[in-house]
């Protein structure tokens, strides 16, 4: 009872400090909002993208080819909002495209020869170019995507017409009527249905991992500076010097980290539902109490990180080396399933991984409890394995 | 007298640096006792030990009868430490921090009577860092306070003070003595210890080279007495015939560094004290001061060092 007393006693203190502290207090909450805006404005997704610059040099002089161009022109991506696509800019040849692009006037374009409307009419295939800008794979990607998609829809609608001109044309000796045109262009076509309503994007993947994250190294920063900072300047030793219980030490400061970084994971959810569009699919509690016991699961190590550090600057550094590879490795930004083998095992062994998988099901995928409990038990086992080791090792540290 | 604290063959070693090498002493119940001994002379980490915030390496240490390896935690509730000054927190408000450390006890001070008893009333709602000097220095006194403990440990509590600063401290620490706690505390001042302390103990090196009250300590040294004095200008001969009245292993001259001409003079009895002081007499000094050896005469010949020694990293 004692313990719990003291404990709280220790994390009220370091909020206290904490909230007194502009500086550290303005950091804390300006840190997850610059990420989660710069991380939402650099991967393009369907909210993001729009009046993505691109060129087109039509040469064709007929009415298909500028009826392609109209298409391009007046593509929305999201039928609901106004926005286009593309904002459109005239070039003669693909060489001029291409200078523009080199010049980034432009982040790609389409050629339509002087030929295509005569080779169209002719009964020929008729071929457009689209011109990549290499130097920004992600956007080109995006970009080409969608160029491919309208030249191949156009192409099919063109395919349409001529095909109904010529079943009209030839005498009815088969039940025509029963033949739909589809069926000959495009015999097999397919639906995408997810197990949520909508469009999924980049950002609803990325939403939560940055979420889990931000939460989980600040944590573990947050705990290991504060413990070491108290250790250089002295003021543990105020606390040491007392009959207080050393587990009611570490506990307090977590809890305190902990609260931070549940506010902190709010303000992330807040902006990603504001500015971003991301829904929360699943329960929103289920949501925190695996960011809880994503927490917990970091504790130990922070405190082991602490003990071994004399310095609040070793600290940093240490734990700066553990974060880098978990920011690639956990799958915040691309899934697990796309790095090599070897790569693979190492993901699985960060808590991170299986905090951000748990966090990621629930909320892309509105997942319950039980779709959860692996990540659930591997979380909490890995919390109360660290703990277990970093505390013994705490308490004789601490103990000079 | 009651021992409060007992110390018994303690050593602590670091690995193969010795900072504290088997020492074996006694505090009392209600005395002030002194550690001194220069830096690095192992006092801050004997002192730890006592405190539990050090485990010693090798012997005994019992306080108020505990043993300070096992029973650690009710020792804790009996004991007052005063940490350094800078070692509060800066955006706890002075009463914020009495109140946190007040609670790791079950028997706490009221924080309004310990800032009266140090006339910081008016600093209680305000932070460390709008304390001056003294008054950081007062309020780590108090805060060693808070749980009404038995002994009090204050390491080095008036350096950096200027001298109504140090003097006030050491009115605070009389007020603690006649309350009936025992005071254990380290000091670089000399002439501090022999107002304060009723015993003092030298380390150098990790041993003790001798403990007891001052004044007794005082009249065991090689020269107890001593003449201060300072001539008109620097004359050898005159020196030389001075240090003729005596034998050289009975006393000894020096010149004090700095001021032109000002000498000191330490001398083993009281008979060849009266031949020198009639010698000096003829001369006419400017000025001259008969006196008893200090505790830091005592310092000096021990540990075998002066300032000067150790600037010129004799040490």
């Amino acid at each position: 009872m004692r313990t719990f007393e003291d404990l709280w006693q220790i994390a009220k203190k370091d909020l206290l400090e904490f909230r007194r502290d502009r500086l550290r207090l303005v950091t804390f909450l300006i840190m997850p909002m610059f990420m989660m805006i710069m991380v939402g404005f650099i991967f393009p997704n369907q909210n993001t993208l729009k009046n993505v610059p691109i060129g087109i040099a039509n040469q064709g002089n007929g009415q298909i080819s500028q009826q392609l161009v109209t298409t391009i022109t007046n593509l929305k991506l999201s039928p609901d909002k106004p926005d286009l696509a593309f904002e459109i800019k005239t070039y003669d040849s693909i060489d001029a495209i291409k200078n523009a692009i080199k010049s980034q006037q432009i982040s790609g374009g389409i050629d339509i020869p002087a030929d295509f409307d005569t080779t169209i009419a002719a009964n020929k295939q008729a071929t457009v170019t689209i011109v990549q800008d290499q130097s920004n794979p992600q956007i080109s990607q995006m970009v080409d995507q969608i160029l491919s998609q309208i030249v191949t829809g156009f192409s099919s609608e063109v395919g349409a017409q001529k095909i109904n001109q010529i079943l009209t044309a030839v005498p009815p000796t088969n039940p025509v009527s029963s033949i739909s045109v589809q069926s000959i262009i495009a015999p097999v076509t397919s639906k995408i249905e997810g197990i949520i309503p909508g469009n999924p994007n980049y950002f609803e993947f990325v939403a939560p991992g940055i979420m889990a994250m931000i939460v989980m190294t600040a944590v573990l920063t947050g705990l290991a500076a504060s413990i070491s900072r108290e250790k250089e300047q002295g003021t543990l030793d105020g606390i040491l010097i007392s009959p207080i219980n050393r587990l009611a030490i570490v506990l307090g400061k977590a809890l305190s980290q902990a609260i931070r970084g549940l506010v902190q994971g709010a303000i992330v959810l807040l902006l990603a539902f504001l500015l971003f569009g991301v829904t929360v699919h699943g329960n929103i509690m289920l949501v925190a109490l695996l960011l809880v016991l994503g927490i917990f699961s970091f504790i130990g190590l922070g405190i082991l990180v602490s003990a071994i550090a004399t310095e609040q600057e070793t600290a940093t550094q240490l734990l700066f080396m553990f974060q880098f590879p978990m920011l690639f490795l956990s799958g915040v930004f691309f899934p697990i399933a796309l790095m090599p083998n070897f790569m693979q095992k190492i993901a699985h062994v960060i808590p991170l991984t299986y905090a951000i998988n748990a966090i990621r099901k629930v909320m892309v995928l509105g997942a319950g409890f039980t779709a959860v409990r692996t990540e659930f038990l591997i979380l909490l086992i890995f919390g109360v394995v660290t703990l277990a080791i970093s505390v013994p090792v705490f308490k004789r540290v601490i103990t000079r | 007298m009651k021992n409060v604290i007992e110390v018994k063959n303690l050593t602590k070693k670091y690995g193969s640096l010795v900072a504290v090498d088997k020492i074996s002493f006694e505090v009392q119940k209600g005395e002030v006792f002194g550690l001194l001994g220069e830096n690095g002379a192992g006092k801050t980490t004997t002192l730890e030990m006592i405190e539990g915030l050090r485990k010693p390496t090798k012997g005994e240490i019992k306080v108020l009868g505990h043993d300070v390896v096992h029973e650690v935690q009710s020792i804790k509730e009996k004991i007052g430490v005063q940490l350094q000054s800078s070692a509060y927190y800066d955006y706890l408000k002075l009463r914020e921090i009495l109140d946190l450390f007040g609670s790791f006890y079950e028997k706490h001070l009221e924080p309004d009577d310990l800032f009266k008893m140090v006339d910081l009333e008016s600093k209680a709602n305000q932070y460390i860092k709008n304390l001056s000097g003294g008054q950081k220095q007062r309020f780590s006194i108090i805060a060693s306070l808070i749980n009404d403990p038995e002994i009090v440990f204050l390491d080095e509590p008036t350096t950096g003070l200027d001298p109504i600063g140090r003097r006030n401290t050491w009115n605070i620490i009389a007020k603690i003595k006649e309350q009936g706690k025992t005071i254990i505390l380290t000091t670089h001042y000399m002439e501090e210890a022999e107002i304060l302390c009723d015993r003092v103990a030298i380390m150098e090196k990790g041993k003790i080279m001798t403990i007891g009250q001052p004044h007794k300590l005082i009249e065991k040294t090689k020269t107890p007495y001593k003449i201060e004095f300072v001539l008109a200008k620097e004359d050898p001969s005159f020196i030389d015939r001075l240090m003729k009245s005596c034998d050289a292993k009975d006393c000894d001259i020096k010149k004090l560094p700095g001021k032109t001409a000002h000498f000191e003079m330490n001398i083993k009895s009281q008979d060849l004290l009266n031949k020198a002081v009639e010698i000096l007499q003829k001369e006419n000094p400017e000025s001259f001061t008969i006196g008893r050896a200090t505790l830091e005469d005592l310092f000096i010949e021990l540990t075998g060092k002066t300032i000067a020694d150790e600037e010129n990293g004799n040490a």
